[in-house]
């Protein structure tokens, strides 16, 4: 057997490809799901915490600067099995999907309102002043002039961090979600193969190819020159 | 005598222990258009910040068309809308054109429909002669045009008086016109006006009193005609002939 042979055998097995294909699907659907679950409450959650920053309330904003930190200093698998092996001791037991979507979802909040707090803070105070002499109060400056813009301007970022957050979703595997990877290295397991491996690594490459080429149509859509 | 539009009496502001206006009186009447000097520090940009509060008065009152702005009873954003304002930097918001710039304070503010408010938004932008830009972005438009959005931006909310902080001054000076024409038509039309600036020939032909700062107080209050040919104070005289060298 030679080389390109045993390199094709080891990562592209046609009959393997064939056995693993519907669970390597099955696995795709569930890392979306879990995925755009992260990010539709991740974000919101973080912007939510964005706004409840603005308002500068002491003891709150010591307490949600404390807990941001703390979920973007731990690494995200700590948290995982901290939560799904942790809780059931004291009589809480969470399905292993719930614990993956909760915990990755408050670890994107995080960064979400570290990013868009940084948006906020960027916006000129000469735009705050010029709405509030047209008559806006604080709040609906805040939702009509400067998170409109903070939002266009923290696109970029707050994509990397989606990516690098919902790509996270792999450490299903040690929990049992069948997302990809558990999914992959399950097959992996079974046949003796990297083939589901490739399978997998694969499924990654197309879910999130797309992704990657939305966060640049957004930039370049909500950009605008700036005087 | 009409009661005044703008009525400021024993106005005081401290930034910490710096006493920036000591003491400022000053009553602006219906359709007239008061220009205030004076060498930066002075005070001016202050003064005209603390008449729509956007720097709270340390002591004094303010009274806008019989309001007492600084009650704490008052709605400080209702009266605001009142008080047209318009800054050196123009401010425009970049993301939105100029349409949706002077019609957002209508639909969001005064919540009038959005057929409603872009009416009044175009006729805001005819009056500074840019209607054909309703569609231009900030980032697409001079200087000049820019604050004269900024203008049509204030207009449209219908203000009984309008001050203007240094409008002029972040022009090169080919926009300046521009922007002083707008000015000028709104004084014929009968606007209410607070200016600082520092468009001294702007002032000798527009101004009916112009009110010379320093040090967080009014030193002199003159006509245009007597102030620049024949200053009483001597720091009105130095500053004046400072500007006109």
């Amino acid at each position: 057997m030679d080389a390109w042979s045993r390199f094709l055998d080891t990562f592209f097995k046609p009959d393997l490809i064939r056995h693993y294909l519907p669970s390597i699907a099955i696995g795709t659907l569930t890392t979306i799901e879990i995925g755009m679950a992260i990010v539709v409450t991740g974000i919101a959650l973080g912007l939510v915490l964005a706004v409840v920053r603005t308002f500068r309330i002491l003891p709150i904003n010591v307490i949600l600067v404390a807990c941001v930190d703390i979920m973007r200093a731990l690494p995200p698998i700590v948290l995982v099995l901290l939560v799904y092996f942790g809780l059931p001791n004291i009589g809480v037991n969470v399905p292993s999907f719930a614990v993956l979507w909760i915990v990755l979802s408050l670890v994107l909040a995080a960064f979400a309102e570290e990013i868009l707090w940084a948006g906020i803070l960027s916006i000129p105070k000469g735009q705050w002043e010029t709405a509030r002499s047209t008559g806006f109060g604080f709040f609906s400056t805040l939702i009509y002039i400067v998170l409109p813009q903070a939002m266009r301007l923290t696109v970029p970022p707050l994509t990397n961090r989606t990516l690098a957050i919902t790509k996270n979703t792999a450490l299903g595997t040690a929990i049992g979600v069948p997302e990809i990877l558990n999914q992959a290295t399950t097959g992996q397991s079974f046949s003796g193969n990297a083939t589901p491996l490739m399978m997998g690594a694969i499924a990654y490459v197309i879910l999130f190819i797309p992704v990657v080429g939305l966060g640049r149509f957004l930039e370049t859509r909500f950009r605008w020159s700036r005087a | 005598m009409t009661a005044p539009i703008l009525e400021i009496r024993g106005l005081r502001k401290s930034f910490g222990h710096v006493e920036v206006l000591r003491g400022i009186d000053l009553a602006v009447s219906p359709q007239e258009l008061v220009f205030i000097i004076g060498p930066s520090g002075s005070g001016k940009s202050t003064l005209l910040r603390c008449c729509n509060r956007l720097e709270e008065p340390s002591a004094g009152t303010i009274f806008i068309d019989g309001v007492n702005l600084l009650d704490r009873r008052t709605d400080i954003n209702a009266m605001r809308r009142q008080i047209g304002m318009v800054f050196q930097s123009f401010n425009l918001y970049p993301h939105l054109t100029a349409l949706s710039n002077v019609s957002l304070a209508l639909r969001k503010v005064v919540r009038k429909s959005r057929a409603e408010a872009e009416t009044l938004a175009l006729a805001a932008l005819a009056r500074v002669g840019l209607r054909e830009k309703a569609k231009s972005y900030p980032s697409e438009l001079s200087g000049g045009q820019q604050q004269r959005v900024a203008i049509a931006r204030a207009l449209a909310l219908e203000p009984t008086i309008m001050l203007f902080d240094e409008p002029t001054s972040a022009l090169d000076p080919e926009l300046v016109g521009s922007v002083l024409g707008v000015m000028r038509e709104l004084k014929q039309d009968g606007m209410t006006m607070l200016v600082v600036s520092h468009e001294m020939r702007f002032a000798r032909d527009a101004a009916d009193r112009v009110i010379f700062m320093d040090h967080g107080a009014v030193v002199e209050e003159a006509p245009p005609a007597e102030i620049f040919a024949s200053p009483r104070e001597a720091r009105t005289r130095a500053f004046i002939a400072e500007l006109t060298r």
